[in-house]
């Protein structure tokens, strides 16, 4: 095991802990062949994007054959990767360095990004016959639902981690799926997204519609046709129309998908799934990090660790905060543009933000001391090229 | 400066990328809107409980609750914050029994699952309870009996990439709901979303891919017919090292005899490598302002008026609130 991540160079009282917080691994994770899957989850704003696709180019360099599914990366980075069109395909990226003999050990690295709309329709068109599948794909209400029904993302990049899976299984394309998952509020939204679609079209509301309207619905009519009407009253009649027929041509449907979508979940419970927590040295990120945490926890779901991105660059020396404002009030007091002056009140500031930062991580490992941590310093600039990517690869590894 | 009179604004729509602090700026905001002698409303509809965290109290129910007071400004008599926490299960509850005095079948509702059906999975339906009740708060006037009326309303709104689809609740019903009560609620709360009476504020910070997302919403917002406020720059770095430092700084070539000697005459004991490390850490904050100034100069390009806030290094608590809420009431954005 490695130890670079075990202690931080500054570790003063507000950063001991119970015990060393156990460094996450990045390249013993990416090394071994037994990891298929590498999620990466967190909430939104911590960097997930850009970690994932470091994580996958830096497999890819080291010799795995991986495919990115990234969501929404920022433009530049697209095109840097080759993936600035919404294609739902996965592209191969070019200008992956080999090692110094020239000789990659085989790695290669496709990327894609989901289009969320496009991976729905194509799987009504895998279901259904191509009567049934027009159908649905004109209905308003499927249209609507297919575009911004809450969860829909997190379903949809569910459901294609499923479909690159079993195509890489079945042609032995891939041996490592590194997945972003979509910018919601809560890193939850991610697994609670099969789940959801599951209540959806188990609803009572979606069975109702589906009755026929003389058959043996007995005594649920009564109350059904009072909601009919009141619904018809909010929503006027034809949106009701719109939904019923939508609820009927899909629902030859509706198995399949609950299949699908329990076959997903599965899939990361397996071992071969990794996952790994992103968060900012935030307290709101380090707080959804936390529910994360335990959710996997409750779900069986194998957690590989947590990515402390963006952190604060440790400053160097022994200089406090307190020292170093005090001496800068003084030489301020004797000239006020001091360039000594501004340096140390610019070092009291970087204290107190790694002080604080260093504060928030601590408190996660006490509560959570079994989770191997990665710390992520902060880059000056965006990372927008695969120069970029493999930098943030070296951090994510602890190489210097 | 762009047109930069926010006096006749009733309702402040906060969003930004996430991780740039756009709920800590609308707190701020309203806190400094307060600080005006004005009664003002936060509301927050991503169920987060955000609000209640920042400001230290109990978990915020779905109903007004009195949080803060402004602070005291020329003597006046400060006005107070109120803060609201919208859930859709509990606005469509309310708006049924409202329009529809839907006694018996709104219970039925509920029972069938419909309530479950419209708030979660509907498309759109949410975003019109939510924007619903946001209007509601806004339209409400002194004539409302036994109701609390606002000077001001601001909304944590959801982030930058949605924020345009959230506001556009009529587009959003578009293909679904053509006619009925539903839709004319939806043309009702737009009327006020597109007038001057509202302003959708944009929060960012001095990095590449939040300034971008802000030009994106914008552009979004204004392709919507949506009325875009100000651009509020949060966590800027402190720019107390002049420009010529920074530049030298950036080469390498600052004096380190004279920090040296500087830092003796303030009594600090140089030696293992203090000198360098400062001069590292200016390197560093020097390559860090460029970029930020790179970003400062697209900001300004957007032609919007814009804010900064500082970076607070002790992180955001209720006094870091007041601290920023002084800056944007200073900046004269409350």
């Amino acid at each position: 095991m490695n130890t670079r991540m075990k202690s931080h160079p500054r570790v003063g009282p507000l950063a001991s802990g119970p015990g060393p917080v156990p460094a996450l691994d990045v390249d013993a994770l990416l090394d071994d062949r037994g990891t298929g899957i590498i999620v990466c989850c967190g909430s939104g704003g911590v960097g997930k994007t850009t970690a994932s696709a470091a994580l996958a180019l830096r497999a890819a360099e080291r010799g795995r054959r991986v495919v990115v599914l990234t969501i929404d990366p920022a433009r530049r980075l697209a095109q840097s990767m080759g993936i600035e069109r919404l294609d739902n395909t996965p592209r191969p990226v070019d200008g992956l360095r080999s090692n110094a003999k020239g000789n990659r050990k085989g790695g290669a690295l496709d990327a894609m990004m989901l289009d969320m709309k496009r991976t729905f329709d194509e799987v009504v068109e895998s279901q259904a016959t191509p009567e049934k599948a027009r159908q649905i794909l004109e209905n308003p209400f499927y249209i609507a639902l297919s575009s911004s029904f809450a969860g829909t993302q997190e379903y949809m990049a569910m459901e294609k981690l499923g479909q690159i899976h079993a195509r890489a299984q079945a042609e032995g394309s891939y041996d490592l799926i590194v997945v972003d998952t979509p910018p919601s509020r809560s890193a939850l939204d991610f697994l609670d997204a099969p789940e959801r679609l599951s209540s959806f079209l188990d609803g009572r509301f979606i069975r109702l519609l589906l009755t026929p309207a003389k058959g043996p619905a007995r005594m649920m009519t009564a109350g059904f046709g009072l909601i009919t009407a009141a619904l018809n009253k909010i929503l006027g009649a034809q949106v009701l129309r719109d939904m019923q027929t939508f609820v009927a041509a899909f629902d030859t449907l509706f198995g399949g998908f609950r299949q699908r979508a329990q076959k997903t979940f599965e899939l990361l419970q397996a071992d071969g799934t990794a996952f790994l927590v992103v968060a900012a040295p935030e307290p709101d990120a380090l707080r959804e990090a936390a529910y994360f945490v335990e959710r996997l926890g409750e779900d069986a779901m194998p957690l590989a660790g947590l990515i402390v991105n963006r952190a604060s660059p440790v400053p160097p020396g022994m200089l406090s905060a307190d020292e170093a404002m005090a001496a800068s009030a003084r030489l301020r007091k004797r000239e006020p543009t001091s360039l000594t002056a501004g340096l140390l009140r610019l070092h009291a500031d970087q204290t107190r933000v790694v002080e604080r930062e260093a504060l928030l991580r601590a408190r996660f490992a006490a509560a959570h001391p079994e989770v191997p941590t990665a710390v992520v310093p902060a880059l000056a600039g965006d990372v927008h090229d695969l120069a970029g990517l493999r930098r943030v690869g070296q951090l994510l590894a602890g190489a210097p | 400066m762009v047109d930069a009179d926010w006096s006749r604004v009733r309702l402040h729509v906060v969003t930004g990328k996430g991780g740039t602090g756009k709920s800590t700026v609308a707190a701020s905001l309203a806190l400094g809107l307060a600080s005006q002698g004005k009664r003002v409303l936060l509301c927050e509809v991503e169920g987060r409980q955000g609000i209640a965290r920042m400001f230290d109290v109990d978990p915020l129910p779905y109903a007004e609750r009195r949080i803060a007071t402004g602070l005291r400004h020329d003597g006046r008599p400060p006005g107070v914050v109120h803060a609201l926490h919208i859930d859709p299960e509990s606005a469509l509850l309310e708006y049924l029994a409202m329009y529809y005095k839907l006694g018996r079948a709104g219970r039925a509702l509920d029972r069938f699952g419909v309530i479950e059906f419209a708030t979660t999975i509907a498309p759109g339906v949410r975003d019109v309870l939510l924007t619903g009740k946001v209007f509601e708060a806004v339209r409400r006037n002194r004539r409302n009996k036994g109701a609390t009326s606002y000077d001001a309303v601001v909304l944590d709104a959801p982030p930058t990439g949605r924020i345009a689809q959230f506001l556009n609740v009529n587009k959003e019903l578009a293909g679904l709901a053509k006619v009925g009560p539903i839709r004319s609620q939806a043309d009702t709360v737009m009327t006020l979303f597109r007038s001057p009476r509202t302003a959708v504020h944009l929060v960012t910070v001095l990095e590449e891919m939040p300034v971008q997302e802000t030009a994106d919403g914008i552009a979004e917002l204004t392709r919507a017919g949506l009325p875009v406020g100000a651009v509020i720059v949060n966590q800027v770095r402190p720019r107390d090292i002049a420009a010529a430092d920074l530049e030298a700084a950036r080469a390498g070539k600052l004096d380190a005899d004279r920090v040296a000697a500087d830092l003796k005459e303030a009594g600090i004991d140089v030696g293992e490598g203090l000198v360098d490390g400062l001069l590292e850490e200016a390197r560093d904050h020097a390559e860090r302002r460029a970029l930020e100034d790179a970003q400062r100069a697209v900001v300004a390009g957007l032609g919007r008026p814009t804010y900064e806030l500082p970076r607070l290094p002790g992180g955001v608590d209720l006094g870091g609130l007041y601290e920023l809420a002084a800056d944007l009431k200073n900046e004269g954005l409350a």
